[in-house]
């Protein structure tokens, strides 16, 4: 038998060792996220998923679930915060999404039409960041980074191959490719490994896809994040109280 | 009359002259701005349409990946970005080493007419018709779409309807009514169902139904004004359109067709992967946007127009049966010579809208647009061009792309620009036939207006919207000091200090 906690009124169900947010997506409660994904450890970096515990504002993707918890998350409070930081990662990178080929498959703008982002808030930075081409299959544009660490998590852990890295402090970190070169082609970097499928915006591309979903037909065009993300989740069963995700 | 159209492009003496700006006469792309100066007596000594704004796509797309282009430099237009849409997809269909698949070549073709369709519609019905319809010195509150709406309602209503299906055919081809993404490098990413062919086919026989109407219209204002409309800012030029290999319309693909003033070819069928050995341009001091000429004719007389009325009047004959019909009353009319005027340009365009409106229900008629088999690449290039004929004209886009997929050269040679020489004729016209020696009024101003927006809806688009363009009109010494004041404001009333 598992133990509750509330989230927003309702009672979520957890088990020993899940998060807030695992526990909340598993019972059909969005938070949202961008940093986080449920086949890699937390990374609270994002800082999309704070939620109010018990009156505390905390990263719900790294905190404990524990019994009796009262949380908040879906006020006007937290969504202002999160639209602002949805702002501030539009601003420090250089985001276009009218000619951006993962728009409507990218979760940074899917976030900001789900969380009625409707202005750019800051003064846009513009940072000059070079695109990486050099590898024949894959195309790096770096300009759309959010510093998220899936790739390199995605590279480490599963790929086995550490292919990607954060440099740099504060304003000035950055993505970069561990190669002496510094570039793409200079890695072992293959179409079919895991850090070409985690990018949550467009980052690390295919090369030669580009627009070839029609729009209507991307991820984001027919059903908001909020709703996909829940999808995506592993899921309790209801009948059996397991892992939907589990029973494959 | 001693001077010669050529005369005013440049005063012999500017320092004794008045100068007088229309500024802005802006676009939906930028900003335009067209300079007069006069002397003590009100002659007119020389007249220059100047577009002022910097676009920069033909820089910033270098290093982007070639992919990426068609998406992206669509933006340089809210009116018809599906031109640039497919036009550069034509080029980098070259880049894939394609082969149009019959799904992908009609889908794009769709989406093009359906671009035609709505583009003509815009320009004629909302942008030109209020000059047509009430006078080009009619009162300016009036001279607006809604003074339309208001006097000729059916006519309002129908220019909205026209447009909306365009819109709607662009939105089924494309993904959006506006910046899709429907064409790819090498073909289309989608076809068209049968529930989306049956849901245009619905209002198709009304399309043309009223775009013979419209015809008709534009016939009509001609005969009850024949000599105005005829004589107004008409000037003789070269011309250049794209024709099918029978010498048929083509507005998606064909050779380049270019004649003399007299009507003799200089070249036809001309493969346009190589258009800069016929086509080359110049650039002046005094604009931003440069002037193309044909190259065997030389810079100062090398200078042409592209558009609806050289298209009209430089194919062999349009292949659908009411445009053709149009089409030849149109050459016929008042023994020929509207196919020279400068106003003519609507009646082309009309014919156009018909043609269009036309092809739409071929195609939607043709099963291959169920077809499943939408991309195709072949052996990879390093250059490519994609020429198409664009509402306002022949459009080229040529690119050039590394062997890491990034474009590294980037040209583009727009409508606007090719008629940049022509649209400047016009104007010096216009002002030798209207304002050479008389006191300016708002009125006569919007003549110079008026033959702008022959050319091209993105100039008449921001000076002529529901009349709220604001326009300020100054007369300078000749230290610059402001002497007269004409000013439009947003709401578009009209006044002066005086």
């Amino acid at each position: 038998m598992s133990d509750t906690f509330h989230l927003d009124g309702a009672e979520v169900p957890f088990e020993s060792g899940q998060t807030v947010m695992q526990a909340a997506l598993a019972a059909g409660h969005y938070i949202p996220h961008l940093c986080y994904h449920p086949e890699f450890k937390p990374h609270g970096s994002c800082k999309l998923c704070t939620v109010k515990v018990n009156g505390r504002t905390t990263a719900s993707c790294t905190m404990p679930a524990e019994a009796g918890l009262e949380i908040e998350s879906e006020t006007e409070e937290l969504n202002a915060l999160r639209r602002t930081l949805v702002q501030m990662l539009f601003a420090e990178g250089n985001h276009f999404c009218p000619s951006c080929e993962k728009s409507g498959n990218c979760m940074l703008q899917a976030l900001g039409y789900d969380l009625e982002v409707h202005t750019a808030g800051f003064r846009h930075l513009y940072p000059d960041r070079p695109v990486d081409a050099s590898h024949p299959d894959i195309l790096l544009d770096f300009n759309r980074c959010i510093l998220c660490e899936l790739c390199v998590r995605a590279s480490s852990e599963v790929d086995g191959k550490n292919v990607f890295g954060l440099a740099g402090r504060g304003i000035t970190k950055h993505l970069i490719v561990n190669a002496e070169s510094g570039q793409l082609a200079d890695t072992d970097i293959a179409l079919a490994d895991k850090a070409m499928q985690v990018c949550p915006v467009g980052v690390i591309l295919p090369k030669r896809v580009g627009f070839s979903i029609p729009i209507g037909s991307r991820r984001y065009d027919e059903r908001p994040i909020s709703a996909q993300a829940l999808d995506d989740a592993p899921r309790q069963s209801a009948a059996s109280g397991g892992c939907t995700a589990c029973e494959e | 009359m001693t001077d010669t159209i050529n005369n005013l492009e440049t005063a012999a003496h500017p320092e004794n002259l008045r100068r007088v700006a229309i500024d802005p006469v802006s676009r939906v792309e930028g900003h335009g701005k067209v300079t007069l100066l006069l002397d003590e007596n009100d002659r007119v000594h020389q007249v220059r349409l100047h577009i002022v704004e910097f676009r920069g796509f033909e820089k910033f797309i270098q290093g982007r990946p070639f992919w990426e282009a068609p998406v992206m430099v669509q933006r340089l237009c809210g009116i018809c970005p599906v031109s640039h849409h497919l036009a550069a997809s034509k080029a980098m269909d070259m880049i894939v080493g394609a082969t149009l698949t019959p799904t992908a070549e009609k889908v794009r073709r769709l989406m093009h007419f359906g671009q035609m369709f709505q583009s003509h519609a815009l320009h004629f019905f909302h942008l030109c018709s209020p000059d047509l319809l009430f006078g080009f010195g009619s009162d300016v509150a009036k001279r607006n779409i809604v003074g339309v709406a208001a006097a000729y309602p059916d006519i309002a209503k129908q220019g909205v309807l026209l447009r909306k299906y365009g819109q709607e055919v662009i939105r089924i081809t494309a993904g959006k009514r506006v910046h899709g993404t429907g064409s790819i490098p090498g073909g289309v990413n989608k076809n068209v169902s049968i529930e989306e062919r049956d849901y245009l086919l619905k209002d198709i026989g009304q399309m043309i139904e009223w775009s013979r109407d419209a015809v008709g219209m534009i016939r009509k204002l001609f005969e009850q004004n024949l000599d105005e409309f005829n004589a107004f800012g008409r000037f003789r030029s070269h011309t250049l359109n794209l024709v099918r290999a029978d010498g048929a319309m083509d507005l998606y693909h064909g050779g380049l067709r270019a004649r003399d003033m007299d009507g003799n070819t200089l070249f036809d069928h001309y493969d346009y992967s190589h258009y800069w050995d016929v086509i080359f341009e110049d650039v002046k001091p005094w604009s931003y946007m440069k002037f193309p000429f044909l190259r065997s004719l030389g810079t100062e007389t090398g200078w042409y127009r592209v558009g609806p009325l050289s298209r009209v009047t430089q194919c062999d004959f349009i292949p659908t049966p009411l445009a053709n019909q149009a089409r030849m009353a149109f050459m016929a009319f008042a023994g020929g010579s509207v196919a020279g005027a400068t106003l003519g340009f609507h009646w082309a365009r009309m014919i156009e809208m018909l043609h269009a409106a036309e092809m739409i229900q071929e195609l939607l008629l043709d099963p291959d647009l169920q077809g499943t088999d939408l991309v195709h690449t072949g052996e990879r290039q390093e250059r490519g061009v994609g020429v198409i004929e664009a509402p306002r004209g022949t459009l080229i886009h040529h690119y050039k792309v590394d062997e890491h997929d990034q474009i590294t050269r980037c040209n583009l040679i727009v409508s606007t620009t090719h008629n940049n020489q022509a649209m400047n004729e016009a104007i010096r016209q216009v002002a030798r036939q209207y304002i050479d020696g008389k006191k300016l009024t708002e009125g006569l101003l919007n003549h110079i207006e008026v033959a702008i927006r022959a050319f091209d809806p993105c100039l008449s688009c921001a000076t002529h919207a529901l009349g709220k363009m604001p326009l300020e009109v100054e007369l300078l010494d000749v230290s610059g000091n402001r002497v007269d004041v004409l000013s439009r404001s947003s709401d578009g009333a009209f006044c002066s200090p005086d």
